[in-house]
């Protein structure tokens, strides 16, 4: 069985270091006072997210035909399209079309998809080199780790840090930490995997029904560097990134870099729908659990992701427990409604990962119920007795108790404090964690009912 | 008009200086205000925990106790939110939909109901506004930083009526105190940190209290606030509208 993923545990480690928690609450928080300010300059800023929101729905209701859509376009086009069922297919197109070309060294751009099919490491045990080009990319590829964030893969690392890594890595000056310095030494890096490249893999922000073509947003440049200096070019996207008609795109591009850094659109988006001249081009269409999500009346929505990140950024709890306390690619809200769809047993705790504050939902440019499927989620865990079960009988206890007018009058007439789904009883922070950063609150002499018993007594109503 | 006084079983057990401010604040206003003693809780806690099911019985309970009155008003913006939002699980009969509402925060039942547009209360200190989530992007009480929309705050209305009050601008005004409910047990580290976050918040721009319309938001930013034997104190609302601003808890 697959370990559960602990939120609450590897919060605290990642709390445990409060100047790096302060400091990365800071870093991830600017992003969203930037979404606030960018987004501030669309009047029509709700009418876009409900015509996106409706977009998707409508997307989601025909993924079939459009998905058919795309693919005969793309055809027409010369593109060549594989539909793969789930990552390790997704890895083995990629093998397959990398070994025919004897292509040893791989560029790709941004991706959660390949992050989320680990397509590196497959590669990397056939022998191939795979290069991430974008620079957050890159840095967490060189520390051997996964993205902590979907739109900043290396939010989590100070630039000191990656100092020390590029003075390692790319042999920079010791103790440099300007970035501009650290990212000229990082591009010049780059331009010569670029120049070394067989073949470019970038992911997909928008796939095009009605044209067959795909939309990829960067803001390097570093995706259109890979694929345009090499022959053969590689776009991977899941079966969700599909839109229907090319003017749709706009409602898209208009929320998606506001949303993520309130940049009024990315530095490039660009625009693959056929191969260049002499060369060659192929498009993976990966499901990966995607069908069996939208198969989920409660659930199927969380499919309209655009990646855009502004549900993380806004996260209270994201911002202070670190992108891998989540354990997936895609951590935060929009992570914990997407991983409990794909593996339940494992990630069964993300969902109590969440105050419920619905900032979320509120932030969100396609409409995404996420706090709303948090709570869902929290029904199926139960459901599929997966919640600790002392803690379950626990509470089924307590229902009992609150249901009724006589027992919760003798319950909190003996125990006073006996509500135990507020475990105050201890003072003691080993048996109740309340105290661990917290005081109880003083019991007062009497409850309010109490009180208006004695006080109201002519009003007092029967139970 | 027949108001029902709907106490959260935590505001009874721990905070009844709460429940007498709103049941007063409610008399003031010349309300006929019973408070059926039968009550027990909403079931949210129970609910949130993935319960929904088993909670159901408790949702029957309320519906049953509140259903004879015109309002049901409860100074708890969480709880009103989880009986208007969630008891949409039950068979949506005439008496549920009465409950869901009709049921309603003290808040706004002054503001929206009754029309208030004075009342007789002085609070002379500087205070921080807490706007509980469940208030705020629950029941639409304020304006949600991350919606475009004008802004409007409930609370800030409210509290504009109180003379001599001073009311503190925060950096992150709507930012969740990390309470939640189980949540602040079973995320013991987060919430406290969100919590010690929010109290900074208000300590840098100045307040002496922090109010709130959800009594359990500051439970928890008591707790963090006694433990750093901070000088700042909480105070639910209720308790400045009604006059009551002195009372300790």
């Amino acid at each position: 069985m697959a370990e559960i993923v602990n939120h609450a545990k590897l919060a605290g480690n990642f709390i445990a270091d409060q100047n790096r928690t302060n400091w990365h609450n800071e870093a991830v928080a600017f992003l969203r006072t930037r979404r606030d300010q960018g987004v501030s300059t669309v009047k029509e800023w709700e009418q876009l997210r409900d015509l996106a929101s409706q977009i998707k729905d409508n997307v989601l209701s025909n993924l079939d035909a459009y998905l058919l859509q795309f693919e005969e376009n793309a055809l027409k086009n010369g593109v060549h399209v594989h539909w793969a069922p789930d990552a390790e297919a997704h890895n083995q197109i990629v093998k397959e079309i990398l070994q025919r070309h004897q292509v040893k060294m791989l560029v790709k751009s941004k991706s959660m998809l390949t992050e989320e099919c680990h397509l590196n490491e497959a590669l990397e045990d056939i022998g191939i080199e795979v290069v991430d080009s974008d620079l957050g990319e890159r840095i967490i590829q060189f520390r051997k780790e996964g993205p902590s964030h979907i739109v900043a893969p290396a939010i989590h690392i100070r630039k000191e840090e990656v100092g020390e890594l590029f003075h390692e890595k790319l042999h920079t000056k010791k103790g440099a930490s300007d970035p501009k310095y650290l990212t000229e030494a990082a591009r010049i890096h780059l331009r010569e995997k670029f120049l070394q490249a067989g073949a470019a893999l970038t992911g997909v922000n928008f796939a095009v029904a009605e044209t067959g073509g795909v939309v990829v947003c960067t803001n390097e440049g570093n995706a259109d560097m890979g694929v345009h200096l090499v022959p053969l070019q590689i776009h991977c996207m899941g079966i969700e990134k599909i839109i229907p008609r090319q003017q749709d795109l706009g409602v898209f591009t208009r929320l998606l870099a506001r949303s993520a850094t309130g940049q009024p659109i990315t530095i490039y988006t660009s625009h693959h729908q056929q191969p260049k001249p002499g060369g060659e081009m192929h498009i993976i269409i990966v499901d990966n659990g995607r069908s069996t999500h939208l198969g989920k009346a409660d659930f199927r929505n969380a499919l309209k992701c655009i990646r855009c990140g502004a549900c993380i950024n806004t996260c209270p709890v994201y911002r202070r427990s670190g992108g891998y306390s989540y354990g997936h690619t895609v951590g935060g809200p929009i992570g914990s409604i997407l991983t409990p769809g794909f593996d339940l047993k494992k990630y069964r705790e993300l969902p109590f990962a969440s105050s419920l504050c619905g900032a979320c939902t509120d932030v969100c440019p396609v409409k995404i119920d996420i706090h709303e499927q948090l709570y869902k989620w929290r029904q199926v865990v139960s459901e599929e007795n997966l919640l600790n079960p002392r803690k379950k009988s626990g509470l089924k206890i307590v229902a009992g108790m609150l249901a009724s007018s006589k027992k919760y009058a003798i319950v909190t007439r003996w125990l006073r404090v006996g509500l135990s789904f507020f475990p105050f009883l201890s003072n003691s922070p080993k048996l109740n964690p309340w105290t661990k950063g917290r005081r109880m609150p003083e019991m007062p002499s009497q409850s309010f009912k109490s009180w208006y018993q004695k006080n109201k007594p002519g009003k007092s109503t029967l139970p | 008009m027949k108001v029902a006084l709907f106490i959260p079983c935590y505001i009874d057990q721990f905070y009844p200086g709460v429940g007498r401010a709103t049941l007063q604040l409610l008399e003031n206003f010349k309300c006929d205000v019973v408070y059926p003693v039968g009550q027990t809780c909403c079931g949210q806690p129970i609910a949130n925990s993935g319960l929904e099911k088993e909670a159901q019985p408790i949702y029957h309970h309320f519906v049953k106790t509140f259903l004879p009155y015109d309002y049901i008003v409860a100074p708890s913006a969480s709880c009103v939110y989880h009986v208007r939002h969630h008891y949409d699980i039950l068979e949506q009969t005439e008496a549920v939909r009465h409950i869901r509402n009709k049921t309603i925060d003290i808040v706004t039942f002054l503001l929206e109901v009754l029309n208030i547009k004075s009342l007789d209360a002085r609070f002379p200190h500087k205070v921080g506004i807490h706007q509980s989530c469940h208030g705020l992007r629950g029941l639409r009480m304020a304006r949600p930083s991350e919606l475009m929309a004008a802004p409007y705050s409930q609370w800030l209305t409210i509290l504009t009526m109180v003379r001599d009050i001073e009311i503190v601008n925060l950096n992150r005004p709507d930012e969740c105190c990390g309470f939640g409910g189980t949540f602040s047990i079973n995320e013991e580290a987060v919430s406290v940190k969100m919590g010690q976050d929010r109290i900074l918040d208000h300590q840098i721009n100045g307040a002496e209290f922090i109010t709130s319309g959800d009594m359990s938001c500051l439970m928890h930013l008591q707790g963090i606030l006694r433990k750093d034997q901070s000088a700042i104190r909480v105070k639910h609302i209720v308790e400045i509208l009604a006059g009551n601003g002195n009372n300790e808890y």
